[in-house]
């Protein structure tokens, strides 16, 4: 991997003539980038060879929306969070409600510790699902990548995902080479992932090389399931039909520290420390990369004056059915977290359930015309 | 001492790391020395072989003359702009291409990547400009406009004609490699010397960033407003970087000389008027050309030119002369005959539809411009066209009355 842009020639140039015009953006990155940083970090490269104006790329061509704030910055290896500290430490901070510097972040993937959470109301959560992500020390990431990287990193997965057992064991089905009919049912079951379209991701580089060394594994049972080196080297989800979170969060849990065993024993650990937790691609999934949610019915809360009021005050964030940028259909919503770094997987997921049960009852209280006022929580 | 790699890596593990990935004796001499250029490390842990691209289901120019060996030799090599090959093939690489449309498939990032690069830039430049040899020919550039003949054309079947071209400045990067201070002055240079021309030629710059809602109107009805591209042939090769920072379209106030600025190319020249008066169209592109050149020689700047490859554009199908001399015109008849491809083909003359490359024609109205760039000069290519464009309206009007057509013999290729 050699660098992606060369830096040594816009050297000459002063920090002034480089300077992006930020002047109709809405990001993180523009609301922190000066002159005055930029000027500091531009002549910098990390041992791989990516620079500020890499990080920064994305968000430069993507100004961003009036209502959505996107983060306007990638990640190309895990020293990025070093070497550009000036710019991403306040990034960070934004996002992720103030986080500081010399805050430290907790990791507890003990599923055991999680109450309650295998009694939501079918009748209304109709699918429980936790994801996240996992970056492979020793490589960098996928906006800087080359196909050799890249390669490494779907051998050392198809090797680790194929030592599974039980619950885990599974296949894995690479997007190259890939049967008609493998896909159709790939389609079918929500599983297949295709090549980035949304231009925050394609301007930072993710989808070079398309579809080499992508792929996609899940267990027998199709409740577990690994893509490997879309948006991030590996993101894995749990998942099932139901509110029964608590086992979703079971098998998460105890299928990540499987596969984190094995790519240990490989001597190629996940990128984690404890100040951002575990290393990922995009700032916004620092920590503990999790998105812990569900699909529930909500039509009468739904269109209540405080939904969104209560939402923030649980620390959830609404999305359509469709994913991130959709709208919601026939008042089912995906309600998640919406905290990544400086709380625990286990705190995350537990708000979700939490969170989750009392608008259930709050719906129920609305369908028999009763107000909800009273139930209305503290900020968490 | 050890750099953030060395630390990530980690001791006796990082050799035990290397080892395992088949970089026996270079786990030894990284743990022997400090090397804090990990870059440097990373490309000996990665042989080429381990990066060539799978282009089984590829079908451009790129993904043709690629081998494993030519990979092997170029893929740690750089431009004194520090751009690599692996940056010259990404669109290729990114885009497989059409069954029945060859894409080139690669790019230059500076003037230097087609020396540097040569070893595969040569092959798919012979492949794509019909046999031209970069390494034994060189290329003709004539710009004397006076030297056409028939270049008026019968305005009942002539709708509009249209000459373009390139132009990149030597010294400064191009669009897939620019960073925004080379792309700015680009823009800087090629206004200032538009504010030169006078006459007929004198005209205003609009800068993508600052258009008002008016210009942009008009831009857009007078058809001169080129957008952000999408095709991902463009994008893949970080075109459309930092839009629409430095971009912008110059045209005279006649509206009848237009320049693109920094889109696909730092310049794009265009020539046209409405009618077919292919030779005063030739003529001001010539003049207009000439002078710009002459601006910014004026202040120590040059077109980037050489004798083996003739104008340096991003797009290998463009070098050469980078031109397209064409005509919108109307071949009711001619077009719905049998013959009408082999007879282009022939002509050395290419069909599009109106709405430029890409785009199917409506009605009977085709743009048909020249199929080459490169090998043949400026005055060589437009006289074809218009050659090609007279016979063509001949065998309409013959078909009109009902009379027969020749297929013409093929025109012949290149001196040697």
């Amino acid at each position: 991997m050699a660098k992606n842009c060369h830096n040594d020639y816009k050297m000459k140039f002063s920090g002034d003539e480089e300077f992006p015009d930020l002047s109709l953006h809405n990001n993180h990155m523009a609301k922190v980038l000066t002159k005055e940083i930029y000027a500091k970090l531009r002549g910098k490269s990390t041992p791989s060879g990516f620079t500020v104006d890499d990080v920064i790329q994305t968000g430069v061509d993507n100004p961003g929306h009036p209502f959505i704030m996107t983060v306007g910055c990638v990640a190309g290896d895990e020293e990025c969070y070093e070497a550009f500290k000036e710019l991403l430490d306040p990034i960070i901070s934004d996002r992720h409600s103030g986080y500081k510097p010399t805050d430290k972040h907790s990791t507890d993937l003990n599923f055991e510790n999680l109450k309650g959470g295998d009694d939501l109301d079918p009748n209304y959560v109709l699918s429980s699902r936790v994801r996240t992500g996992r970056s492979i020390k020793g490589f960098t990431l996928p906006p800087h990548n080359s196909r050799g990287e890249r390669r490494g990193i779907e051998k050392l997965s198809i090797e680790a995902l194929a030592s599974l057992d039980g619950e885990f064991k599974g296949k894995y089905y690479p997007l190259s080479g890939m049967t008609d009919a493998e896909q159709d049912l790939l389609i079918n079951d929500h599983f297949l992932f295709d090549k980035p379209v949304s231009p925050p991701l394609t301007c930072a580089g993710m989808a070079r090389d398309w579809p080499d060394g992508r792929g996609i594994w899940h267990n027998n049972n199709k409740t577990f399931l690994v893509w490997v080196n879309e948006e991030d080297h590996l993101r894995v989800i749990s998942m099932q039909q139901g509110g029964n979170m608590k086992e979703v969060f079971r098998r998460f849990c105890v299928g990540l520290q499987n596969i984190e065993g094995i790519f240990k024993k490989h001597n190629h650990g996940f990128m984690w420390n404890e100040h951002l937790g575990y290393i990922l691609t995009c700032p916004s999934n620092l920590g503990t990369g999790l998105r812990g949610g569900v699909h529930v019915k909500l039509p009468k809360l739904s269109t209540h004056a405080k939904f969104e009021e209560i939402l923030t005050r649980l620390r959830l964030q609404k999305r359509g059915t469709g994913g991130v940028d959709t709208a919601s259909v026939g008042g089912v919503f995906d309600i998640s977290n919406a905290d990544r770094l400086g709380s625990s997987e286990v705190a995350q997921v537990q708000m979700v359930v939490d969170g989750v049960k009392l608008m259930v009852e709050m719906e129920k209280k609305l369908e028999k015309g009763e107000a909800i006022d009273s139930m209305i929580p503290a900020q968490k | 001492m050890a750099g953030s790699f060395t630390r990530m890596i980690g001791g006796r593990n990082g050799a035990v790391l290397l080892a395992s990935l088949g970089a026996g004796t270079m786990a030894t001499g990284f743990l022997m020395s400090d090397n804090p250029l990990a870059a440097e490390v990373r490309t000996k842990l990665y042989p080429p072989s381990s990066d060539f691209p799978d282009l089984r289901k590829h079908n451009n120019c790129m993904a043709k003359a690629l081998t494993p060996a030519i990979y092997g030799r170029l893929r740690d090599k750089i431009t004194p702009n520090n751009w690599t090959l692996d940056q010259c093939i990404q669109t290729g690489v990114d885009n497989p291409g059409h069954p029945f449309i060859k894409t080139v498939g690669c790019v230059a990032g500076d003037e230097e990547s087609y020396e540097v690069f040569s070893e595969l830039f040569d092959p798919i430049i012979k492949d794509r400009h019909n046999g031209y040899d970069p390494t034994t020919m060189t290329h003709p550039t004539d710009l004397d406009a006076s030297k056409i003949t028939n270049g008026v054309f019968d305005d009942k079947y002539v709708l509009s004609s249209r000459v373009r071209t390139g132009r990149s400045i030597r010294g400064l990067s191009l669009p897939p490699a620019c960073s925004r201070a080379e792309r700015r002055e680009v823009e800087r240079v090629v206004v200032m010397a538009l504010a030169g021309l006078k006459g007929d030629l004198a005209g205003r710059y609009y800068g993508l960033q600052d258009l008002t809602d008016k210009e942009q109107q008009q831009l857009i009805d007078d058809h001169f407003l080129f957008d952000k591209p999408v095709s991902p042939l463009l994008t893949c090769a970080f075109m459309a970087r930092d839009w629409p920072d430095a971009r912008g379209i110059w045209h005279n106030n006649e509206k009848t000389f237009l320049i693109w600025v920094n889109e696909e190319d730092h310049t794009r020249v265009i020539s046209m008027e409405k009618g077919g008066n292919m030779k005063r169209v030739f003529e001001r592109f010539c003049r207009g050309l000439k002078q710009v050149e002459q601006l910014i020689q004026e202040r120590g700047w040059e077109f980037m030119w050489n004798e083996r490859l003739g104008y340096i554009l991003t797009c290998p199908s463009n070098l050469g002369t980078g031109l397209r001399a064409g005509v919108h015109v109307r071949l009711p008849n001619l077009s719905k005959d049998i013959r009408f491809s082999k007879i282009l083909d022939n002509l050395r003359l290419q069909k599009r539809g109106t709405g430029g490359v890409d785009t199917a024609a409506t009605g009977d109205t085709f743009d048909i411009s020249n199929n080459d760039r490169l090998g043949k000069s400026e005055v060589e290519l437009v006289q074809m066209l218009v050659d090609g464009v007279n016979y063509l309206i001949e065998c309409e009007k013959k078909m009109e009355k009902g009379q027969d057509i020749k297929v013409p013999s093929p025109v012949t290729q290149y001196r040697k």
